[in-house]
């Protein structure tokens, strides 16, 4: 009886069985990769926003507390932005004829609100809440990054759920004293996380609850 | 209207045939009904007729998770062209690269200048107030950055006491409502409020010269102070021009007895909460009367078993008893402990032949006595209202006519009940008046051509005003119509101007509750579209078009209390939403009554003749609420239809006319003709059939138009709501109807444990003991930690009044879709809680029962284990959790759900109703943003309203302690008027629901299951007269001919 396939064929079945197996870890491979990629994720992509508004100035340059602008930071879900006259609170009185400053100027007069765009940005079925992570030791830094050393503003961090339950199982990694949640770079507790499951049990975080559907998602 | 509205409705409205529900009409089987009842093989709990019967439809229906179409796939698609398109449109998606992943971008806009004491992303509550029928209803409504999303009851107001009906709940829907008026219309075509005030001032000066003759106005009752004063100051600027009123849900046989029996016109509100005996005449007092959700708090109040105030008794429990005696079942007879049914036209002899035996005097001979109560029922009732002097209540319903009312005025004050029980006050209404004498003097008025100019203020009286009067050949006679209403309506259609009126959430405004408290309605909202008030037209008319409605209020108000600290006492009042000191006074009367034959309403003619009750609807009352989906989707209390309005005949009627359910039926008199389609309800009196106002809008919107039947059709011009004299036909012709009656059958098992009161005190624990939690019974389940908190919830069943306002409250707050009437034939209504009702014994007169059923947060929960994306899961607080983004829509956890409490979205309801966020952008303003809008596939469920428990818990462990009781109210619970929901921490035992659940009442459905559910619940417990309780009553010899087959239970 002849043989039906050539010896080469059993090369071929092997590249095509291998070969099939590789293409197939590397379309997953890759297709992990896009999903964390800045592409997706839009970690450390700068947005446009109609000022160049510089954290870093602000912050580290003039030492300006989070609070003085993201006023409801401690009693809302929602950090807040400033309205206008606040900017107006300085800028009627330095760099009161800038032009990058114009269409704040603008918005003064016309009564128009600023529309700024949104950097970190979480999925509608989200329900995160500031104020809680500010009074149980999460620091702004923590999901922020380090705003103070951002020209402009950029998303620090994933956001995806991944990223969250770092976290949320292990808070003691993460969580700062009290006097350190608006603070960047240094601690004034020099480690947190040697005194993280102190902290924990000193904020009363029930760290079993942390990972329950609905602690987040509604 | 476009072709396309016309098409959404008929989706909406099916035509028959088109749900498995329309087959031939099946005759009941009558002898096998009432064998299966009396028989010792009949269960004692049944919830419908097809139930009873075990018809193999019934069978076959039940026996699905879902009725039988339901399952089958209407598409026209076929499976391959289904897969080559799911194929093409996931290849063009690009399997989620592009479109899926990304999020768009969002802005944030902050303020230019932020208001002060706003703080973003938290809600603000505001105080105001609605109106039903003219009375108010305070309310507290949640705003989320300026939008209002929630309504909740004002507790500092007394109509409320910090609870809603389900109107109020429902109301917040009607102010996104797309279809609702939003320009001027001139002659139907579009125009603008300041082309109608040129139109308006080149007529006033004419009207001036001659004194205002040929002006009439029509408002519904108004009980506003500051509308009142605006239409007298014009009456006095134009003595000729002439004011009417009509509300089609009128109160005329109310003030009319009262002006018999006392000679004026004064109101009497009631004091439930001093009465230990009631009696309510075709009164339906828990719902629909001004004041009903105070009542129903005060009465149940006395009734729960947590009052302690009671006679002797080791236990010192006591619970006030009420009797109800009603032509068509309601609230009161269900939660009442004796019930009678009873023809509405006859409810006057028996009310005379009460009266007499309590010793007033009445006049005889007229009208036939009431025969069908037993002689025991009478002299029990006669024995309890005696002993209780000063301490009981009969209180009569808005339709019976005026001589019953006199009559009850008469019998209350025979019992010293007048000042204690009863107190009557001024009238709070501006200027009460016969309504339908003012209306037929209008339509006088109109033929006789004197009516030149009529403002109609308000209302729909083309739809609405009783057929006889034939209002609308007359309405076309004036020369000039203007039309101020929310929608583009039946009236609007034929005035020349069209105003679309603001709702009551957009513009200022007031009015005054059932005991007179005046209240300032603020609007929460600038108006969506250009709407006006009834104020600002006012104004125009009396020349001062430049006023707003905020200064027409303010003057008043300023005119009443001085400028001296008004700004003060206006910013308290709006705080509030109550005007301090503004109760009517207590108004002291002179007795005037004498009972005289001739003031009886027109003998009965005899037994074979019909009478129709034209009651409001219990879900969109007068047809004001016809184009609210919320409402219309509402299972009406007692017979869980939707979407329709029906003929309801008693079960003895319907056998001898030889009708069955879905038959559509001719009812006519004198002329004048509905075909409605007929639905058997026991309870029902007999020879009379109740079919609701409020449906067969021609023109309210895409909703209500189309659905049920006009009733004002058969409407006489007398003020009393029945009418006799009406033949009904049946047609041979079926309309499928929308019930939710049969769904989620639970097989006769004895979920609603009752008891009595006696029955308590001799053995507290009577309470089934198969029913109540088994202690450690061995499970597979996985044992959860404990934490700090862990949620349950108690209904107690003696309190609820089946009265709807949870659900429509839980519909609101949780963005819970409407899914139209075939979609409910299909059992795929999306109400995450449901009342459901059984019935206990004979088929005439049976015991009726509310369930309030919702997700049980079960221990051991059974869908938890079969989900296989682990979408449903436990949280640490015992919550069962349902995560909507990991849902693949398998609905296995639906289907091993014992409650069956599991919403499945089987379409995108709101694009079906045209009522998502890209064809109705406005109803985005609507959605609660503390929770998920679902989308289609994925299952849903009673969260315990997790954002309200979230919302709580930050704050509490903001302040580092833990969540107080009472502080995590659920929505439900807050809409509740009896407060028969209680939610809290069971671990904590201190705090109510833990003292609840440790009553000898508290007991869990299916507990055999061993689920160990979060919600438990509380016996009903039911407080018989002693004398009437047990076999005495079937010793009663019947009275009716046909009566002979009365089974047991029939009386009670």
């Amino acid at each position: 009886m002849t043989q039906i396939f050539h010896p080469s064929m059993n090369t071929f079945a092997k590249v095509t069985i291998f070969g099939g197996l590789l293409i197939f870890a590397a379309i997953v491979f890759a297709w992990d990769r896009i999903n964390r990629s800045p592409y997706v994720t839009e970690a450390d992509v700068v947005r446009d926003q109609p000022i160049p508004f510089s954290h870093e100035h602000h912050v580290s340059g003039l030492g300006i507390d989070c609070r003085y602008c993201h006023t409801t930071v401690e009693k809302s879900p929602f950090a807040g932005m400033p309205a206008t006259e606040v900017c107006m609170g300085c800028h009627s009185q330095i760099w009161k004829d800038s032009p990058m400053l114009e269409p704040v100027r603008d918005s003064y007069r016309t009564g128009k609100p600023l529309k700024w765009t949104r950097v970190n940005d979480l999925p509608d079925f989200v329900y995160f809440d500031h104020s809680i992570h500010v009074a149980k030791g999460i620091g702004c830094e923590s999901c922020h990054g380090r705003v103070d050393q951002m020209p402009l503003m950029r998303r620090a961090h994933t956001l995806q759920m991944t990223w969250c339950l770092e976290c949320h199982r292990q808070p003691e990694q993460f969580v700062r004293g009290p006097e350190d949640i608006y603070r960047f770079g240094k601690l004034s507790q020099t480690k947190a996380h040697e005194h993280g499951l102190e902290l924990v049990k000193e904020y009363g975080i029930d760290t079993r609850q942390l990972t329950d559907c609905w602690i987040c998602h509604r | 209207m476009t072709d396309d509205v016309n098409n959404l409705a008929d989706l909406r409205h099916p035509p028959p045939d088109c749900t498995d529900r329309s087959d031939e009409s099946v005759p009941l089987d009558w002898d096998t009904l009432r064998t299966r009842l009396s028989g010792a093989g009949g269960r004692t709990f049944w919830k419908g007729l097809d139930e009873l019967t075990e018809s193999p439809e019934f069978l076959d229906y039940v026996s699905r998770e879902f009725p039988r179409q339901s399952g089958e796939w209407m598409d026209t698609v076929a499976r391959r062209s289904f897969l080559k398109l799911m194929a093409a449109s996931l290849g063009l998606a690009g399997v989620g690269l592009g479109g899926c992943l990304r999020q768009p971008d969002e802005k944030i806009v902050p303020y230019v200048r932020q208001p002060e004491d706003f703080v973003p992303g938290n809600p603000l509550f505001f105080a105001t107030c609605t109106t039903l029928g003219g009375y108010a209803m305070g309310l507290l409504v949640e705003s989320h950055l300026g939008r209002p999303t929630k309504i909740e009851g004002n507790p500092d107001h007394p109509a409320s006491l910090g609870a809603t009906d389900a109107f109020a709940q429902a109301s917040i829907l009607s102010l996104y409502d797309p279809d609702r008026s939003q320009t001027v219309l001139k002659g139907g075509q579009i125009s603008t409020w300041g082309e109608f005030l040129t139109a308006l001032s080149a007529e006033l000066p004419a009207l001036r010269g001659r004194d205002g003759k040929g002006l009439a106005i029509l408002t519904e009752t108004v009980t506003s102070p500051t509308l009142a004063g605006q239409l007298r100051s014009l009456l006095k600027e134009l003595p000729a021009a002439k004011w009417h009123q009509y509300e089609p849900v009128g109160r005329d046989n109310v003030r009319a007895g009262a002006k018999r029996a006392f000679g004026e016109y004064v109101d009497s509100i009631y004091h439930f909460d001093r009465a230990e005996v009631v009696l309510a005449l075709d009164a339906e007092f828990l719902t629909g009367m001004p004041g009903s959700v105070r009542y129903a708090r005060h009465f149940m109040d006395r009734r729960k078993l947590s009052r302690r105030d009671g006679p002797a008794g080791a236990t010192g429990h006591a619970m006030n008893r009420l009797y109800a005696i009603e032509s068509t079942p309601g609230l009161c007879g269900v939660v009442a402990d004796h019930r009678l049914p009873m023809r509405a036209d006859r409810i006057e002899g028996f009310a005379r032949a009460l009266a007499g035996e309590l010793g007033v005097a009445v006049a005889d001979g007229q009208v036939p006595a009431a025969t069908e109560v037993p002689a025991a029922w009478l002299a029990a009732l006669v024995s309890d209202l005696k002993s209780h002097r000063g301490t009981s209540l009969v209180i009569a319903g808005d339709g019976q006519p005026a001589v019953v009312h006199a009559l009850t005025h008469a019998i209350n004050r025979s019992l010293d009940n007048l000042g204690r029980t009863v107190e009557t006050i001024e009238p709070v209404e501006a200027e009460p008046v016969d309504q339908l004498a003012s209306l037929r003097a209008l339509v006088e008025s109109m033929r006789a051509d004197e009516v030149d100019l009529l403002v109609v203020l308000g209302g729909n009286p083309l739809y609405n005003a009783p057929g006889e009067l034939d209002f609308a050949k007359y309405y076309e006679q004036v020369r000039l119509r203007v039309h101020l209403s929310e929608y583009f309506d039946e009236t609007s259609f034929v005035s020349h101007w069209h105003i679309p009126a603001a709702h009551y959430l957009e513009s200022w405004g007031d009015a005054r509750a059932f005991d007179g408290t005046a209240t300032i309605q603020q609007p929460l909202i600038a108006p969506l579209y250009q709407g006006r008030t009834a104020h600002e037209l006012l104004a125009s008319l009396s020349g001062h078009p430049e006023l707003t409605a905020y200064e027409v209020v303010r003057q008043y108000w300023k005119g009443r209390w001085g400028d001296a600290d008004f700004e003060m006492r206006w910013q308290r009042a709006l705080h509030d939403g109550v005007v301090a000191n503004t109760k009517a006074q207590p108004h002291n009367v002179m007795w005037s009554f004498t009972d005289r034959a001739s003031a009886s309403i027109s003998p009965l003619a005899d037994h074979a003749d019909l009478e129709v009750n034209l009651c409001p609807d219990p879900t969109v009352w007068d047809g004001r609420f016809a184009n609210n989906g919320w409402l219309q989707e509402l299972p009406k209390p007692l017979t869980k239809l939707t979407w329709d309005n029906a003929a309801i005949v008693s079960p003895r009627t319907a056998e001898r006319l030889g009708v069955s359910n879905h038959d559509l039926v001719e009812l006519s008199r004198g002329g004048r003709t509905v075909r409605a389609p007929a639905w058997i309800v026991p309870g029902q009196a007999d020879d009379s059939i109740s079919l609701a106002l409020g449906y067969g809008r021609t023109r309210s919107g895409r909703i209500g138009n189309g659905a049920g039947v006009n009733a004002y059709i058969l409407k006489t011009a007398r003020p009393e709501w029945f009418v006799g004299g009406v033949e009904l036909k049946p047609t041979g012709e079926r309309r499928a109807l929308a019930v939710t009656q049969n769904h989620y059958s639970m097989e006769g098992r004895g979920l609603v444990q009752i008891g009595t009161l006696t029955q308590f005190e001799h053995d507290p624990k009577f309470v089934d003991a198969t029913s109540r939690h088994p202690e450690n019974l061995p499970t597979l389940y996985p044992k959860y930690e404990e934490s700090e908190n862990a949620w349950g919830m108690v209904i107690d069943q003696t309190a609820c009044t089946g009265c709807n306002a949870c659900i429509v409250a839980c519909q609101a707050e949780n963005n819970i879709p409407i899914v139209g009437k075939e979609q409910v034939g299909k059992g795929r209504e999306m109400h995450w809680l449901r009342i459901d009702r059984y019935y206990k014994g004979g088929l005439d007169n049976p015991e009726t029962y509310f369930q309030p059923v919702a997700c049980m947060h079960c221990e051991n929960a059974p869908c938890e284990l079969v989900c296989p994306v682990g979408a449903t899961v436990h949280s640490h607080e015992g919550l069962n959790q349902m995560v909507y983004n990991r849902c693949v829509g398998t609905r296995y956890c639906s289907n091993n759900c014992p409650y069956k409490v599991r919403r499945f979205n089987f379409l995108n309801y709101d694009a079906e109703f045209g009522y998502d966020g890209d064809q109705a952008p406005v109803l985005k303003l609507l959605r609660n943003p503390d929770v998920t809008v679902r989308s289609r596939g994925v299952m849903e469920k009673c969260t315990y309203c997790i954002q309200r428990i979230n919302e709580s818990k930050i704050e509490a462990q903001k302040q580092n302690r833990p969540v107080r009781d009472g502080e995590i109210v659920t929505a439900c619970q807050g809409a509740c008027p009896t407060r028969a929901i209680v939610f809290g921490n069971i671990r904590d035992s201190e705090s109510q629901v833990a003292r609840l659940k440790e009553s000898p009442l508290n007991y869990s459905l299916l507990a055999q299951l061993n689920t160990l559910p979060r919600t438990t619940y509380l016996a009903r417990i039911r407080n018989p007269h002693p004398d009437l309780e047990g076999p005495a009553t079937t010793d009663t010899p019947p009275i009716h001919p046909t009566a002979m087959d009365r089974v047991e239970g029939g009386e009670r």
